[in-house]
């Protein structure tokens, strides 16, 4: 449990002080505890929790409530309220935490007796952990923790709750069906999300594939679901996507969608998106379905249950795919892969015009924690650059807003994933603009002993407003440069009690990460100076189909 | 085109906000708003009509459906169904037009106000409203259609 005290939790702080079983981390600001929580989540499967106060102490959280929102993560936030008969009066530090996070959370609960407080807490993990998760607010009057009250206990040991049943298990004729697609297919991919990951359904997602050979593209929030180094992975699709997973979807004749919700991220205009391909779209939520992409074959369940019916299927046939066309297909998309792929190669390459290449930093990294680390990011190319060059082999593995972009996720979700294994590498790849976000959590780190790495891609500029002013605004900055008033990131590190190292050179790049990463027990910031100027790359055309990138400043598709 | 959606929710504090908070939060449109208790204490039942095409009202069911506090949705309109909606119209007294009304109507009377009740589907409100209005009618207020299907199937939880 993260949490920040404060006057309407006191009672409930006091609670946490007289046991032993939950563990509660002081943070900084309560966006770090609600990220941290969220961090924790996205890297066990298991629920996260925040303990904030009323009134600001709800309102810091917001943020880190939307995040987890837009990404599905099952986190409990447990917010503080004035007393119940205060309720409505504007009093200290009152605000109204169910009505402001709303919008934001997949349900809330305003405790109105304290007899009710087991079945609610029981019910905001159910309702947080199954079906499509996410967050679940509890807002808590201070009345109602006040010790001097008693109540007995009853925690119910389920729950049955007649307005919400998740589907599991898709409809059997729609698997026949999907399979019946998969039969005639010549231009098949398999394009799966963040569902795949948060279902823990990666085992099928690679049986799948690896039964059909078809080629997979990963959603931002879909990395390593399948292995990014496996040669049958095309890499990223979307608005960042490699060239090969973009004109693969563009050009199919088949989307087997799991777990993945057609956002404007990846279909460019939806109008344009996919013309010729058919779509079987696997997703728990019946609300993403046919929501922005229209379904041939909608199938509402879990991930891991239709996958597991879709392998079954396929295997009770004498499935009948043409193995020719696919193969040709194949062809297809290595052949693209040659044309226009990612270079993964570029350390070799040495310093670009006197630079470091931020893309370097990220090989860098992935070549000393040999691929094993957890990633957490913030928002930005350096989020790009470390999803188009870190082959995440696992699921869990990599760490990100994708949904909201909230800069300042980075460092305090790189906690909780700490926190839940003291004993792994855990990277937060930032730039000098995110990491500003959520900096003071640096005293967190030193207070709870995390040995977090902080690979800092310091051009001191936002680089994606800046290339976006590049691209779309004639080169104007505005606003997205710090006229040279960037704090010392290595003193700054230091005067927290951590190990800050300033990298400006590209041949103290790779000795100055081996430093990094070999102090197992230490924080360490490694602020690392990059070539100002580059840009993300592939990059969609607004407005159009997956077919139309930027491949580099003069280069593009069409 | 306009579409009436029945819904029931758990009869609780917030739970309408979060029916009425999504259509904002998703950029629909909310025609009129029908709710009240049922005969379970437990649930509101709740009937709203909106414009938008098949698309737009499946996209509003299924969120709807996917509100933690709504047990059941259903858009009236995918089968044969019953609209009935309440007026209350406020005339002076020297300008009533009485031809358009009989006894039945009159809900109150006397000597400056006549107020009377029209019970029908929103159309025929909207034209008797049209027919009314030579005789400037001071006050209209209108309840918003509720609506029933017209076969065996019910909105109820039993079934």
């Amino acid at each position: 449990m993260f949490g920040y005290p404060g006057g309407a939790a006191l009672h409930i702080y006091d609670a946490i002080f007289n046991q032993d079983h939950v563990e509660h981390i002081l943070v900084r600001h309560e966006q770090g505890a609600v990220h941290a929580a969220d961090g924790y989540a996205r890297a066990t499967g298991k629920p996260g929790v925040a303990l904030v106060t009323s009134g600001p102490g709800a309102t810091n959280a917001i943020t880190g409530l939307a995040t987890a929102y837009m990404d599905s993560t099952p986190i409990v936030v447990i917010s503080g309220q004035v007393k119940s008969m205060l309720i409505g009066t504007d009093s200290f530090q009152e605000t109204d935490m169910i009505g402001v996070s709303r919008p934001i959370v997949k349900h809330s609960f305003l405790v109105q007796k304290a007899e009710d407080i087991p079945e609610i807490v029981k019910k905001a993990f159910h309702i947080a952990t199954t079906g499509r998760p996410g967050p679940v607010v509890i807002d808590v009057p201070k009345d109602f923790t006040d010790p001097e009250f008693k109540f007995e206990f009853n925690y119910p040991s389920e729950i049955n709750m007649r307005s919400y049943k998740p589907a599991q298990a898709g409809d059997s004729s729609r698997i026949k069906e999907a399979v019946d697609l998969i039969e005639h297919s010549k231009r098949p991919v398999i394009y799966s999300g963040g569902g795949v990951i948060q279902d823990d359904a990666s085992d099928e997602l690679i049986e799948l594939a690896k039964l059909l050979d078809f080629p997979i593209t990963n959603t931002l929030m879909g990395l390593g679901a399948f292995p990014g180094s496996d040669p049958q992975f095309m890499g990223m699709l979307g608005m960042h996507g490699t060239y090969q997973a973009n004109m693969a979807m563009h050009n199919a004749d088949l989307i087997i969608a799991v777990g993945a919700r057609f956002d404007d991220r990846i279909t460019n205009d939806p109008k344009k998106f996919s013309l010729q391909a058919k779509k079987i779209h696997i997703d728990v939520d019946p609300a993403s379905v046919s929501k922005i992409i229209h379904a041939d074959v909608p199938i509402v369940g879990s991930a891991k249950e239709c996958l597991s019916m879709l392998i079954q299927e396929i295997k009770g046939r004498d499935l009948k795919i043409n193995h020719e066309e696919i193969s040709a297909w194949n062809k297809q998309v290595s052949d693209w892969r040659d044309a226009h792929g990612l270079n993964h190669s570029l350390l070799e390459l040495g310093p670009q015009n006197g630079k470091i290449l931020p893309q370097q930093v990220v090989q860098s990294l992935y070549k000393e924690t040999e691929g094993e680390a957890f990633i957490t990011s913030d928002v930005g190319q350096h989020q790009m650059f470390a999803a188009q060059y870190y082959h995440f082999d696992k699921p869990r593995q990599w760490i990100n807003s994708g949904g909201l972009g909230t800069m300042g996720f980075g460092l305090p979700s790189a906690m909780g994933v700490q926190l839940a294994y003291p004993d792994a590498t855990v990277a937060c790849v930032t730039g000098e603009g995110s990491i500003q976000m959520c900096i003071q959590e640096l005293s967190t780190c030193l207070q709870y002993g995390l040995p977090i790495k902080i690979i800092n891609l310091n051009n001191a500029a936002l680089g994606m407003v800046r290339q976006w002013q590049d691209m779309q605004y004639g080169g104007r900055y505005s606003s997205s440069t710090y006229e040279n008033s960037l704090p010392d990131f290595k003193a700054l590190a230091e005067s927290y009690g951590h190990i800050g190292i300033k990298v400006a050179k590209f041949e103290d790049l790779e000795s100055a990460m081996k430093e990094c990463i070999s102090l197992k027990d230490r924080l360490v910031f490694l602020d690392v100076d990059v070539d100002p100027n580059e840009h993300v790359y592939p990059m969609l055309e607004a407005g159009n189909s997956m077919d139309y990138m930027w491949l580099g400043k003069d280069k593009k598709t069409w | 085109m306009k579409r009436v959606i029945a819904l029931l929710m758990e009869n609780q504090p917030g739970a309408l906000s979060r029916v009425v908070g999504l259509f904002s939060q998703r950029g629909y449109n909310i025609e009129t708003l029908v709710v009240a208790p049922t005969s379970d204490p437990t649930l509101s039942r709740l009937t709203m009509s909106t414009e938008g095409d098949e698309q737009v009202v499946e996209q509003i069911t299924k969120q709807l459906d996917k509100l933690i506090d709504v047990v059941m949705v259903s858009d009236l309109g995918s089968s044969d169904f019953v609209e009935r909606e309440l007026m209350l119209i406020k005339f002076k007294k020297d300008s009533f037009p009485e031809d358009s009304f009989d006894e039945t109507n009159i809900v109150s009377n006397n000597e400056e106000i006549v107020n009377v009740q029209i019970i029908g589907t929103s159309s025929e409100l909207d034209q008797l409203i049209l027919d009314t209005a030579y005789s400037n009618p001071i006050e209209i207020v209108r309840s918003g259609p509720l609506g029933i299907s017209s076969d065996k199937n019910t909105l109820s939880i039993d079934n």
